[in-house]
Parts: C-alpha cells; sequence; structure tokens
C-alpha cells in the first residue's frame, strides 16, 4: 500500500549545476519553491506596510517608532505624510494581492501540486514556466523600485481609478505611478504564461486513469483559476497600457478633460478584478477540501456539487464586477443587475461551505495543524462571505460602500481565508518539498494566536464601517464623528502590532525547518493523492513512468481500504482493472 | 464609544437601517448555524482510538437543500433592496419639488452653490458658500454633483446617503433631512493626498432659519 | 536620512566648485555696480479684493481680526502697487554665472494664506516651505520648466521642506488645493537681479555691471511691462512702471 510508484531517482539524470537545478530550473516543483521564497517576501513587505499604516490610524500626528530613518519625503520628524500614507495603502494593497496572495496560490501552488496531484512528470511547457517565474520577480523589483523614484510610489489605490492615476499634477506622484503601470504589465505576462501552462498540462498530461472528475478539488480549483487568469490578466494588462500612455505620452483615454471616460478605468479593472477575487480564493478553496477531507479520514462531501460550484462561481464571477461600482454613478438599472449576480454568487459559496461542514460531519477528525488552518478558513471566510451579502444590496451598499466595512469584508476573505488556506496548505505539502515537516507544536501556537489576534484586528472593522469610517483616510480625528472612535483605532492597531509578532513564530518554523525539521515519511498524512505515492521531497522529474489510476482522489475510509483509513489513488487493489491508455506522454522528456 | 450605525436623520436611513437589520439578522442565523456545526463537529467527531468515520460521498437531499434555501433567501432579499434602490436612486427617483443645489467638488473643497432667492440655479443670484451645505428640515434636496478633477465621493453617513462625483458627468442626488441639526460631510473616494481633509459641514434648519440664512447670504455674506 | 546626507554632501561640492570658479566676479559684480530702483505707480479705480471664507478653516480665522480678503490687487496707501516683481530680462553680460546665496529663501503658510505672496529666487537656492498652520496644507508648484512637485504638510512644521529650482522661469505658481484661494508666484531667475515691490511700492536692483538691459515689471492680474535701462558706472538710474486698472 505505502509502494512507490516507479519514482524517478537522482541518478537517472546527469548531474546538473546550481544555478540550472535551483536557479534557472525548469523543474515545475523548484519554480513552485522559488515562488514560494519571493511571495513570503513580499507578503512579509506588505505586512511591514501594513504596520505603518495602522501605526498612523492608531496614533495620528504621533512620530513613528524608526519613522526618523525615513526620508523626508516620507516622514516629518518621523511623523508619517499624507502623501507616504497614500503610498502605503497602495503598495500594501498592489503587494498583498498581485504579488503574495495570488503567486502564493497560483505560482506555487499550481506548479507544485498540478503535476504532482495528476500524475506527469512535469508542465506541458517547462521554459514557458521558468519565464513566468522570472517575470514575476522582474514585476515585483519594478514595483517595489516605486519607493525609490522621485516623487515616491503610485498612490491612487491598488484599484488605481483614474482620473487621479492618470494625472501625475493631481496625484503628486510621477514614476512611481508609471512604474505601477509597468509592473503589471510585467506581471500579467507572467500569469499567462503559467496560466496557459496550467490549463494545458491539466487537459493534456492527466495520468491514465486521472479522469476528470477523478481529480482532486485542488486541481479542479486551480485548473479553473488558471482559465479566469488567462481571460482577465490581459483586460487588466490592456487598461495599464491604457494608464501609461495617459501618464506618459498624453493620451486622455481615462480623462475627461479631453474626451476621455473616468468610468471606463473602473469598467475595465473591476471586469478584471471581480474574477481576479475569485483567484484569490477558488485555488484556497480547492486546496482546503483536500485537507479537509483528509483531515476528517471521510471522503469529501458532494463532490460533484464542489465542482460545480467551482465553475459556478467562476463563470457568475464574470458578471458581478459593477457591484464595486454601485455609488459610481453609474445607470441605477445596471445597479440591480448586478445585485443579483451578486446575490446568486453567494449560492455556490454557500454549497461550498456547507459541503465542507458535511465532510466533517461523522468523520474521525485529527486535528493536525493544516486541518486546524482548514477549519479556521471555514469558519473565517464564512464571515467575510456572509459580510458581502451587506455590500451586494445596494441600499445598504450606500452607507458602507468605500468605509472600514468593506476593508473588514475583503481582509476576512483574504486572510481568514487565502491566507489561512496558505497556513495550512504551506505545512501540508512542506514535507513533498523539502523532505522535513514543519514544528506541529510551534504551528499550533501560530494558529491559535494568529486565530485570535486575526479577529481583535479585523472583526472591529465591521462596527467602524457601520458608522461610518472612511477608507484610506490618513487622520479619523479631523472628522467629529469619527474622534468618538479613536479607542477602536488603537485597539486595532494595538491588535495589528500583535498580529504582525505572532507571524514571527510561522516564518522561523518554516525556515527552521528546512534544516531542522524532522525528516519526513513519504507519505506523512496518509492521503489518497499520487503526490503522496513519491518519496520526500519528490525527485526531478517525478516519475520515471506516469502512474495508473484506480479511483478517485478522496476515498478515506473507504470499506474496500480494509484496516487502513485511507486508499491512494494509484493502489491497485485485486478488483481494479487497469485504466486505458494515458493522456499524458508517459515517459519524461530528454534532458 | 458607538456600536452601531450612526444617528438616523435622513428619510433613507429607516430602510436602510432596516435592511441593515434583516440582512444581519439573516447572516447571523447562517453564520451560527455554521461556526457552532464547526465547533460541535470538531468536538464530537475527533480522532479516537479505534473509531473510524462515516464512508459517504454526500446527498444529494442535502445538497439541493442547501442550494435551494440559500437561492430563495437571495432571491427575497434582492426583491427586497430592489424596491429601494430604486426609490433611492432610480433615474425617476428625485422629488419634483426637490430643492437643487450645485456641488462642484476639486482637490479639496466642496463648492456648494446656491440658488438664492429666486430659487433657480443658474440665475445672477446665485452664490457659492465653501464647504457648507445648508439645508431645510423636511425638504427634499437634489445636489448635482460635478467634480473638476478626480472622482471624490459625497458621503454624509447620518443621511446614509453616498455618491460619487466624477469629472465629465453631473449626476444627481436627493435626500430629505429629517432632523435638525449639524452634521459632517465626507469625501468617500480616495482623492489625493488631501482626501482626508476634505470634510465639510451639513445645517440641517427649519424653514425660517434657512430663509433667514438664504437672506443674509444673499445681503453679502455672514460678515 | 541617506538621501538628505548624500544631497548635503552634493550640495556641498557643487556649492564649492561653483563658488570656487565665480566668486570673483560676483563680488566684483554685486558691490560694484550701478543700481536700478523705481515705483510701480497704480492708476485708476482701486479694484476691492475678494473676500476669503475662511469659517470652515477656524484655525485659520482666528489669525485675522476682519475678514480676510485675496491679495490678487494690493495697492499701497501711496498709490502704488504691491507684489509687482521686477528683474533683469536681458542684457547682462553672456556666460556670467552667478553662484546662489546660501541664505534660503523662507515661504511661509501662515492663516492659510502664503507670505510672501510673490517671491524669487536663484537658480540653486534654497527654499525653505514651513507650515505655520495646525492643519494641513499642500503645495502644488505648476512649474514648466522645472520639475513640478505637489507635497503636503499635515501639521504646524518642525523642520520646512526644502526644494531647490534648476532653471529660470518667471513665474511658477504655487497652490493649495485645500484651500482653493491659496496661491503664491515665484520668480526664479540665473542671477540676483531681481526685487518684488512692498508696502511702499518701490524696488532697487543693485550692483548691475555697465550694460543696456531689459527691466520686466510682473504682476499676476496686469502682466508685464519692460523698459531699457543704461547704466554706466556706479551712477543709479531710476525707472518707474504704472499699472493702469482694467
Amino acid at each position: 500500500m505505502t509502494a512507490v510508484a516507479h519514482p524517478k531517482t537522482h541518478e537517472s539524470h546527469e548531474p546538473m549545476s546550481f544555478w540550472r537545478k535551483y536557479i534557472f530550473s525548469t523543474d515545475h516543483k523548484i519554480i513552485g519553491i522559488q515562488f514560494l521564497f519571493v511571495s513570503l517576501f513580499f507578503l512579509l513587505l506588505g505586512g511591514v506596510l501594513a504596520m505603518q499604516i495602522r501605526w498612523q490610524l492608531g496614533f495620528p500626528n504621533t512620530a513613528m517608532p524608526l519613522g526618523t530613518m525615513l526620508p523626508e519625503a516620507m516622514t516629518s520628524s518621523g511623523v508619517i505624510l499624507p502623501e507616504y500614507y497614500i503610498q502605503l495603502v497602495t503598495m500594501h494593497g498592489t503587494f498583498m494581492v498581485f504579488f503574495a496572495i495570488m503567486p502564493l496560490l497560483m505560482g506555487v501552488y499550481a506548479n507544485f501540486l498540478i503535476p504532482l496531484k495528476i500524475g506527469t512528470h512535469d508542465m506541458a511547457f517547462p521554459r514557458i514556466n521558468m519565464w513566468s517565474f522570472w517575470l514575476a520577480l522582474l514585476a515585483g523589483l519594478i514595483m517595489v523600485a516605486g519607493f525609490f523614484v522621485p516623487d515616491g510610489a503610485a498612490r491612487a489605490g491598488w484599484t488605481m481609478y483614474a482620473p487621479l492615476s492618470a494625472r501625475p499634477d493631481l496625484s503628486g506622484a510621477t514614476y512611481g505611478q508609471m512604474l505601477w503601470s509597468v509592473s503589471i504589465v510585467v506581471l500579467g505576462l507572467s500569469s499567462v504564461m503559467g496560466s496557459v501552462n496550467y490549463i494545458t498540462t491539466v487537459i493534456n498530461h492527466r495520468a491514465p486513469g486521472m479522469t476528470w472528475f477523478r481529480m482532486p478539488l485542488s486541481v479542479w480549483a486551480l485548473f479553473i483559476t488558471a482559465i479566469l487568469a488567462v481571460l482577465a490578466l490581459p483586460v487588466l494588462q490592456g487598461a495599464a497600457i491604457m494608464l501609461l500612455f495617459d501618464q506618459t505620452i498624453g493620451t486622455h483615454f481615462f480623462d475627461p478633460i479631453a474626451g476621455g471616460q473616468a468610468l471606463l478605468w473602473q469598467h475595465l479593472f473591476w471586469f478584471f478584478g471581480h474574477p481576479e477575487v475569485y483567484i484569490l480564493i477558488l485555488p484556497a478553496m480547492g486546496m482546503v477540501s483536500d485537507i479537509i477531507a483528509n483531515g476528517s479520514r471521510k471522503p469529501i462531501f458532494g463532490y460533484h456539487s464542489m465542482v460545480f460550484a467551482i465553475v459556478g462561481i467562476a463563470f457568475l464571477g464574470w458578471i458581478v464586477w459593477g457591484h464595486h461600482m454601485f455609488m459610481s454613478g453609474m445607470n441605477p438599472t445596471l445597479g440591480s443587475t448586478f445585485m443579483v449576480s451578486t446575490l446568486l454568487i453567494s449560492v455556490p459559496s454557500a454549497i461550498k461551505v456547507f459541503n465542507w461542514l458535511g465532510t466533517m460531519w461523522r468523520g474521525n477528525i485529527k486535528f493536525t495543524v493544516p486541518m486546524l488552518n482548514a477549519v479556521g478558513f471555514v469558519s473565517m471566510f464564512t464571515i467575510g462571505g456572509l459580510s458581502g451579502v451587506f455590500m451586494a444590496a445596494t441600499p445598504v451598499d450606500m452607507h458602507i460602500h468605500d468605509t472600514y466595512f468593506i476593508v473588514a469584508h475583503l481582509h476576512y476573505v483574504l486572510f481568514g481565508g487565502s491566507l489561512f488556506a496558505l497556513f495550512a496548505a504551506i505545512p501540508y505539502w512542506y514535507p513533498k518539498m523539502f523532505g522535513r515537516m514543519m514544528s506541529e507544536a510551534i504551528g499550533k501556537w501560530h494558529f491559535w494566536l494568529t486565530f485570535v489576534t486575526y479577529n481583535m484586528v479585523f472583526f472591529p472593522m465591521h462596527i467602524l464601517g457601520m458608522a461610518g469610517h472612511m477608507r484610506r483616510i490618513y487622520d479619523p480625528t479631523v472628522y467629529d464623528f469619527l474622534k468618538g472612535l479613536q479607542p477602536m483605532n488603537k485597539f486595532i492597531t494595538l491588535s495589528a502590532f500583535a498580529l504582525f509578532a505572532v507571524q514571527v513564530l510561522f516564518l522561523f518554523n518554516f525556515l527552521w525547518s528546512l534544516k531542522r525539521g524532522k525528516k519526513a515519511e513519504q507519505n506523512p498524512w496518509q492521503d489518497n493523492g499520487l503526490e503522496w505515492s513519491l518519496p520526500s521531497p519528490a525527485p526531478h522529474g517525478n516519475w520515471e513512468r506516469a502512474p495508473n489510476v484506480y479511483r478517485g482522489p478522496y476515498e478515506f475510509s473507504a470499506p474496500e481500504a480494509g484496516n487502513a483509513d485511507f486508499l491512494p489513488q494509484h493502489v491497485k487493489l485485486p478488483t481494479d482493472r487497469d485504466p486505458a491508455a494515458a493522456t499524458a506522454p508517459p515517459s519524461a522528456p530528454a534532458h | 464609544m458607538h456600536w452601531w450605525l450612526p444617528e438616523a436623520a435622513s428619510t433613507f436611513a429607516g430602510p436602510i437601517d432596516g435592511l441593515f437589520l434583516a440582512i444581519l439578522i439573516i447572516t447571523g442565523i447562517a453564520l451560527v448555524i455554521v461556526e457552532v456545526g464547526l465547533v460541535w463537529f470538531s468536538v464530537k467527531y475527533r480522532a479516537r482510538p479505534g473509531r473510524k468515520a462515516f464512508y459517504t460521498h454526500g446527498s444529494t437531499r442535502a445538497e439541493v437543500i442547501w442550494t435551494a434555501i440559500p437561492a430563495v433567501t437571495v432571491v427575497a432579499l434582492g426583491i427586497v433592496s430592489n424596491h429601494y434602490w430604486v426609490q433611492i436612486k432610480g433615474r425617476n427617483s428625485v422629488p419634483p419639488n426637490a430643492y437643487s443645489i450645485g456641488v462642484h467638488v476639486k482637490q479639496f473643497e466642496w463648492q456648494i452653490t446656491y440658488p438664492g432667492p429666486d430659487g433657480q440655479l443658474g440665475t445672477g443670484d446665485d452664490f457659492t458658500v465653501r464647504n457648507q451645505l445648508h439645508v431645510t428640515v423636511n425638504q427634499p434636496v437634489v445636489v448635482h454633483l460635478t467634480s473638476e478633477d478626480v472622482i471624490h465621493s459625497f458621503y454624509v453617513p447620518q443621511f446614509r446617503i453616498k455618491q460619487d462625483a466624477v469629472p465629465g458627468m453631473t449626476i444627481n442626488a436627493w435626500f430629505q433631512a429629517t432632523k435638525t441639526g449639524e452634521y459632517e460631510i465626507g469625501c468617500a473616494e480616495l482623492c489625493g493626498m488631501g482626501h482626508y481633509k476634505m470634510r465639510a459641514r451639513v445645517f440641517v434648519h427649519t424653514p425660517e432659519e434657512f430663509t433667514a440664512w438664504m437672506a443674509q447670504q444673499a445681503a453679502g455674506g455672514s460678515e | 536620512m541617506n538621501r538628505r546626507l548624500l544631497g548635503m554632501i552634493g550640495g556641498a561640492v557643487v556649492l564649492a566648485v561653483v563658488a570656487a570658479s565665480a566668486a570673483r566676479q560676483t563680488a566684483e559684480a554685486v558691490q560694484a555696480g550701478a543700481t536700478i530702483s523705481g515705483k510701480v505707480k497704480f492708476t485708476g479705480v482701486r479694484p476691492t479684493n475678494p473676500k476669503i471664507d475662511m469659517s470652515e478653516e477656524a484655525a485659520c480665522k482666528a489669525k485675522y481680526p476682519t475678514s480676510p480678503t485675496a491679495e490678487t490687487v494690493v495697492v499701497n496707501a501711496n498709490g502704488t502697487l504691491s507684489n509687482v516683481f521686477v528683474y533683469v530680462k536681458a542684457g547682462l553680460p553672456a556666460g556670467a554665472t552667478y553662484p546662489a546665496p546660501t541664505t534660503p529663501v523662507t515661504l511661509d503658510q501662515n492663516g492659510c494664506r502664503y507670505h510672501p505672496h510673490v517671491l524669487g529666487i536663484q537658480v540653486g537656492q534654497t527654499l525653505n516651505i514651513k507650515n505655520s498652520d495646525p492643519l494641513l496644507h499642500n503645495i502644488k508648484a505648476k512649474a514648466v520648466k522645472n520639475r513640478p512637485f505637489n507635497v503636503s504638510q499635515p501639521n504646524v512644521t518642525a523642520t520646512p521642506t526644502v526644494r531647490t529650482f534648476n532653471m529660470p522661469e518667471v513665474m511658477v505658481p504655487l497652490e493649495c488645493n485645500v484651500h482653493g484661494w491659496m496661491n503664491a508666484w515665484l520668480g526664479v531667475l540665473p542671477h540676483p537681479f531681481f526685487a518684488v515691490t512692498g508696502a511702499d511700492g518701490s524696488f532697487s536692483i543693485k550692483g548691475l555691471p555697465p550694460g543696456t538691459y531689459t527691466i520686466e515689471a510682473w504682476h499676476e492680474k496686469y502682466g508685464t511691462q519692460t523698459a531699457t535701462v543704461t547704466v554706466a558706472g556706479a551712477a543709479p538710474k531710476t525707472q518707474d512702471f504704472t499699472f493702469a486698472a482694467h
């Protein structure tokens, strides 16, 4: 049952230089790991920016610790300046969305998991895959460069609403604003390259017997997400190029001063932006589904409706973008339409949540660190999903639009959702990446402390938003109606510092375990996925010959499994017949 | 500290707060079901030696139930919401007797133009006041929102009204204040480094006070 | 901090080089030359400047006993015009350079108005921008030949914001977007031969080497007037200008 299904061995290849193996690698696993390190760095950077935002909101007009170390264009005697504050807000959002969460989900796990879970040696286009990583890194560096150019980084919010973003005279930012556009164009290229690869690989390279409905939900989610990305990112790229022209060569696509349309940017941005929201959550949902089934030792409840829910969310995701624009002056009749589609999208999300609950029902739940975080994901994503209903109801949105209620909502989805899913996924597949386990003890401390401080930070934001606290304001004490809420802002700030500090545990655990973690077994979580049929870490090229797949990925506690409570996909029982010819070319490519 | 929606001072507050409460109750029930379920299952079905999970791939009946109930709920919610949406923002929602005020927004000021004693905007007796919106209680008011430069957003929390001001567009937004007093307008759309400082005040007067204020302004201002 | 330090070192090096090469010439020119002085007169009906409504900025309003007005046209009691920028437009010896003075020019934001309303600065000279109001001002320089900038000061400044200008430009408009009435005008010149008329409407440009000069007087509402003046040796010359109401 624990037989290794034809793993590739290192000996079968001529030795590769360090550069070829770890830097300019075309191995999907190494590329995934490269994405992992880079995106964790950007996650940390985004967090550092968030801490500065919180300092300013909790303690306005007070010198920030170490603030005097920053250049005078950012701070005055250590006090954050308004123009730096809006750079912080803009770049925090940009880094978190485009350079942390999105590559953590897609760059890392689409790369690492898709070939391993569908049983193939690598991606369909390994070199394009390598380019996808290097372009993403280049885009990230261009974005970071914004802080070091005259007039500072982009400062029109991560949504870059025009004409503020298009007119340097109105925003005060010049090169930084252009670098944002350039970086997004490069990132889009990277993302499209990656996505084309994921789509092609899933369609063409599945192992024999890996039918569509035997694919793990993580692969389904990553596959559908790749389709979203390949269709959505080019829209943003096009818009970013138009914005760049507005900024540099004097076109006025988005500036009505010479015949442009300010709302055009919003339509283009959100036509990309709402599918983007699902790009940021669907892979998380997929991986959480795998982990919850594993932790509950039970097949996923309602596999088919889970797949259809993913497809449904992806489809409806294209026709809800206008719900970001209810207050924009868009035709109110369109508002009604978008309200209906937006409310409907909550249905597939509800299906998913209830199916996760159904999976845990009558299970035999093992609370490993991945499982804890996956359950944390379900509970926090539910809050984020439900708070979305308030915004979907257009009259209520009139009050809470562009307030902290939205900030709370999006952080419940992106932090409580996506990031908790990553806190589950990272330790879960860590052994397959590095051959070692992350510490369970530190992991549990990290989960509980994060869970508590996270809610202390983001839950009160709902109340701030209800009171009318606008987003992206530098100093709430300017308003009389917000002065009374300052103690809550202070509380949030102190909690945010605690939340940030707790993440040191994760970082330490991640880095320390690379060298000192317990050696991982081949299948430490006793899972059914094909990746666990390989040694830990998985060797270059994965399988010598693609494994045969005999069943779906969730046969936990199946009667056929006998005493074991799991039944891997590649294990042949006496009753199983060998699958028909593969969709995948079974042999590894020449190196 | 304030833990609920702000003071209700316009006719929109009633339906919006009611809808908010209704959604809070509905989502609250859903939240309790999910969270209690998670905790209950986590405790009840925790791994113990010798136990084995119940082997099932799901239940079509369960799927139908938890597809249908949310679907029906959100559709109902959509119908109720749309009813109020049309009244608040619909194309023909502005009451015919609404008092017109021009609100021209620029980085980082509200220039508020009053029709003057003749009650007509665009005539010679119009006058403009910076960052002060004066209205009459229980009188529908329509603001004609325009922007000089970037997108701003007109927001009065106590009136529950929010409307972006977009350059190149004139957007009409109406409201009817129901309580006299002084409130604040905030800019709700990031508009540059002075975004946070785009504060203006709203004064809701009795009709007599408003007439007196108008006469004083028409005579050349407060000083 | 690093950037500031680098800037200081760089600035010091540049200053030292420039000063060494030009010190002799300047010392002779400015101290030994001729002086052109005069008055800027105003004729016609004095326009009334509009009142500024500062009622939503209590901290500024409190600084004025009566309602403050705009400073577009400031006519003095003696019938002369304030805030006229008078400068040598042409006629200086080709190739002459004039090092920037080490003393900075200060622009203060006080009572939601700029002080001074019109000011001149030399290329390379430091402009210190300070805020004496406990509220946000942003300073937008709508320069064309120089790099435009737009920075903010959310409170009374402990240290001023510092800017320099690399190119001659008459005039650079300065404005605050939080307070739409706040504006100022900055003349950037490559030489020290400029002046701004004050409460008595007079100006004087000192230290001009012998030669024939085009002198221009600039006013924000009434535009420009030019005159040609020839000086020889140290003999002072008088040149008056007259702006008429229109």
